[in-house]
């Protein structure tokens, strides 16, 4: 499938180790700037009880779900800890002119 | 001599099958039998008075497993059977059916039962609970746009239906005996933001609400106040908190308080016995007894024990805490909110707020918070953290939310 590059956001409308909502065309994803400013993006729910993962904590690579306190690396998605237990899907990220670019269509891992 | 292969865990609802799931998880390959009074696998119970009673989620949406991952599993679960007795000394239980199952290691996960509201004796079709799935659905189908809720209890349970039935376009009127809302469980400053949200969205709320008498033929048409009040009414829900579930504790010999006593391995007086979730009373550091009613208590009691059942020996030492949702409004907690304490308010965007519980060293004990959406949790995690790592925190500029919640918890690893 081709790449689908969309907008998310200026690269400074995320902070430091941190999460935005971000949706488009009826999905919803959660970007994340890392505290060395590298940028990643998943799933915008949580897979244990499809919370927005835009509330939680970032610390590190990992989000934990402001609900039940499930967590994701979100560099890779994996499931770190129950009640979590199926991994987030993760999406392309890059950054171009400033701006912050997601692939709806890119296969994370 | 203990001579029996299972692992059996009376009560199949969060902690007891989070219990069961947490044997498989680590690799136990014997026996696991689940018996419970209700007929549905276990689930997560919050969901039954905010997004199942709307009708946005279905029980699989809340259940622990899936009907594969259960069938894959490999446990047996014994749905609507009551056990009638526990015999500690053979490492035996009975059924209701007559028969006797053994085990090896036990783990009671009863939960507790609605404390119900005294009808003298009279049976009334329209007077609903709420602490099952089943008792979540038979509420739903009554609650349409016009419907006539009258709430007894001002607590989590009676708010958060008022909440989801006013979402539904329902006449809500809540009555609380007490002088504020949710007392047991929350500071004045958050049972202040939900009556004013509650009365904000047409609420009637009466506080220090006495019932004089109850008037109906079948079902109830109206309630009667001391104040002289009559509030007339379709339905009507009474969440007035629950009773453990101990009858089989205290017929065994168990040590029980208000809970059945766990010691730090949530192991009862009473060997290879456990117990965890609703029905679980432990000690904490400082001493005291406590009994937790909550999501968070239960996925990790029940997960602590299975591994304790199966010969590790971990403390039990999770910060407790617990979530509440109204409207497009969440409240959080976690921690010890200590009336002695030393509390400090951070003001939140959106009317939202956070209160810090401090000791007298500076040390955060608790903290408790408002705002719009699940906004609340990022602060109310950093806190946790800041609970757990007890570093001392600057008492002038805490107020300020320019002073990072998360900078304090990184300085303090620095």
């Amino acid at each position: 499938m081709s790449n689908q590059w969309v907008e998310v956001c200026h690269v400074d409308e995320i902070d430091e180790e941190d999460v935005i909502r971000f949706d488009h065309q009826q999905k919803t994803y959660a970007v994340y700037r890392s505290h060395n400013s590298e940028y990643f993006a998943t799933d915008g729910l949580c897979t244990h009880e499809k919370i927005h993962l835009a509330d939680g904590l970032v610390m590190d690579f990992i989000i934990e779900c402001p609900k039940h306190n499930g967590r994701f690396d979100y560099r890779n998605g994996k499931a770190l800890n129950a009640p979590a237990c199926i991994n987030l899907k993760t999406y392309p990220v890059k950054v171009e002119g400033g701006m912050v670019l997601l692939d709806t269509q890119g296969s994370g891992v | 001599m203990n001579q029996h292969e299972a692992m059996l865990i009376v009560g199949a609802g969060h902690a007891g099958g989070r219990a069961a799931l947490t044997l498989r998880e680590s690799g136990f390959t014997g026996p696991v039998v689940l018996i419970g009074d209700e007929s549905h696998l276990p689930y997560e119970r919050p969901p039954l008075s905010k997004a199942l009673l709307k009708g946005e989620s279905s029980l699989q949406d809340c259940s622990l497993f899936s009907e594969a991952s259960f069938m894959a599993s490999g446990i047996e679960h014994r749905s609507g059977v009551r056990v009638t007795g526990i015999d500690a000394e053979r490492h035996q239980v009975t059924l209701d059916s007559g028969v006797t199952l053994g085990y090896r290691q036990l783990l009671l996960a009863m939960g507790g039962t609605s404390r119900s509201l005294d009808f003298s004796g009279r049976q009334f079709s329209n007077v609903h609970y709420l602490r099952t799935f089943d008792e979540a659905i038979g509420l739903q189908q009554r609650l349409k746009p016009g419907t006539r809720l009258l709430v007894v209890g001002g607590g989590f349970i009676g708010l958060e239906v008022a909440s989801t039935a006013r979402d539904r376009g329902c006449e809500v009127t809540v009555l609380e005996a007490g002088p504020r809302l949710a007392a047991r469980a929350l500071p004045e400053r958050l049972s202040d933001a939900l009556l004013t949200l509650h009365r904000r969205k047409g609420v009637m709320i009466h506080l220090g609400a006495q019932i004089e008498g109850i008037q109906g033929e079948g079902r109830v048409d109206s309630v009667h106040l001391v104040s002289g009040e009559r509030v007339m009414c379709d339905e009507l829900l009474v969440g007035i908190g629950m009773q453990p579930n101990l009858e089989l504790a205290r017929a065994a010999g168990l040590a029980t308080g208000s809970g059945i006593r766990v010691d730090r391995f949530l192991q009862t007086s009473a060997p290879d016995i456990y117990a965890a979730g609703d029905v679980c009373e432990f000690q904490r550091s400082d001493g005291e007894f406590h009994r937790q009613e909550t999501w968070r208590n239960a996925e990790a009691q029940g997960r602590l024990a299975a591994l304790n059942m199966l010969g590790q020996r971990q403390v039990f030492s999770t910060v407790p805490g617990f979530w509440s949702d109204h409207y497009e409004f969440g409240l959080q907690t976690v921690g010890t909110l200590a009336p002695n304490a030393c509390v400090i308010e951070r003001e939140l965007a959106d009317a939202g707020f956070l209160l810090l519980y401090l000791d007298s060293t500076a040390r955060l004990q608790g903290a408790s918070g408002w705002g719009i959406g699940n906004s609340i949790a990022k602060d109310i995690k950093l806190c946790e953290r800041l609970i757990e790592s007890q570093v001392v925190l600057p008492l002038d500029s805490l107020a300020h939310v320019s002073v990072s919640l998360k900078g304090l918890l990184r300085g303090a690893h620095a």
